[in-house]
């Protein structure tokens, strides 16, 4: 009597969700290694695309191609990874204005630790070779060798 | 480009390491020998099943432990008609809230031995304990309850503790 007790309790959720029409282009464009956004009627290219202008809730028009490299705008360190994180070592989350977007999305930079991070670096996407129409299909971002 | 995509899988995965507080061990060891206990409130005298640290309603510490038997009545039930991932009970089945006798606080368990349409308010039933051998500190010691043919308990015993 008066020992501890811990028990694994484990909560599992298998849901799958609907992405609607302008995510689902974005994902099968990743699946050929490309990156689009949607351009709002103001002109701003938005990545990840959404469906409405941020700004105006206005549709947003056409999908363009962004590039596959850009800025980290902020991120942080990821010095323990869990259990189906993009990377199984020591990863940095950062925000990534590509080239040619307006906004920034949210990936893993394989950067090898904290100190070859900055925010104003450029990193590169590195594509998954096997690739489903999956944000995964993006492995991760590095940093661009110049 | 090919087809857009559709739907995505996104499971939610949490790995909790639940750990039992003073009360729930005592519980539960008392479960592992087959005794269910509970403990009462000093204010409302009400018996907690299982124990608690203090009170929720008079926010007191509680008092004493006290044996609970491991027979009561059903308060109130539903009858799970919906298959879900994991499921091991053969459809449809009962979940009841169950009020030990000794004890004011209701817990839920299954009900089985007894058609799931049969099943209703003030129904008398007993725990049916796995073999002693088999007995752990667990709540899967308890396999589920089972009618005890008794006539049903009536409204008035049980309608303060629904």
């Amino acid at each position: 009597m008066g020992t501890e007790m811990i028990a694994p309790y484990v909560l599992e959720y298998t849901y799958r969700r609907s992405v609607g029409p302008v995510l689902g282009r974005f994902l099968a464009a990743l699946r050929e290694a490309r990156v689009e956004g949607a351009r709002t009627p103001s002109g701003r290219v938005i990545v990840p695309p959404t469906e409405y202008d941020p700004d105006t809730g206005e549709s947003v028009g056409e999908m363009v191609e962004v590039g596959q490299a850009g800025v980290v705008t902020a991120w942080a360190w990821m010095s323990e990874p869990m259990r189906n994180q993009p990377l199984d070592k020591p990863f940095a989350w950062a925000l990534v204005k590509l080239d040619g977007a307006d906004t920034a999305i949210l990936h893993a930079v394989d950067a090898g630790s904290a100190e070859q991070m900055a925010s104003g670096m450029r990193v590169r996407i590195r594509w998954r070779a096997e690739r489903e129409g999956s944000i995964r299909d993006i492995e991760c971002f590095e940093p661009e060798t110049r | 480009m090919g087809d857009p995509i559709k739907v995505i899988k996104t499971p939610i995965h949490l790995d909790y390491q639940v750990l039992a507080g003073r009360d729930l061990v005592r519980f539960l060891n008392a479960i592992a020998e087959g005794k269910f206990i509970g403990r009462r409130c000093p204010s409302c005298k009400k018996v907690y099943v299982p124990p608690r640290g203090g009170c929720p309603t008079c926010a007191v510490v509680m008092g004493d432990e006290v044996p609970v038997a491991d027979t009561g009545c059903v308060t109130t039930f539903c009858i799970v008609n919906v298959p879900y991932e994991g499921q091991v009970m053969k459809l449809p089945y009962v979940y009841a809230s169950i009020l030990l006798d000794g004890s004011d606080i209701p817990f839920p368990h299954l009900i089985q031995g007894i058609e799931a349409k049969d099943v209703r308010m003030g129904l008398r039933v007993k725990a049916e304990w796995v073999p002693a051998a088999e007995l752990k500190p667990t709540m899967e010691s308890i396999r589920w309850f089972k009618p005890t043919g008794e006539p049903d308990a009536p409204y008035d015993s049980y309608k303060d503790h629904l």
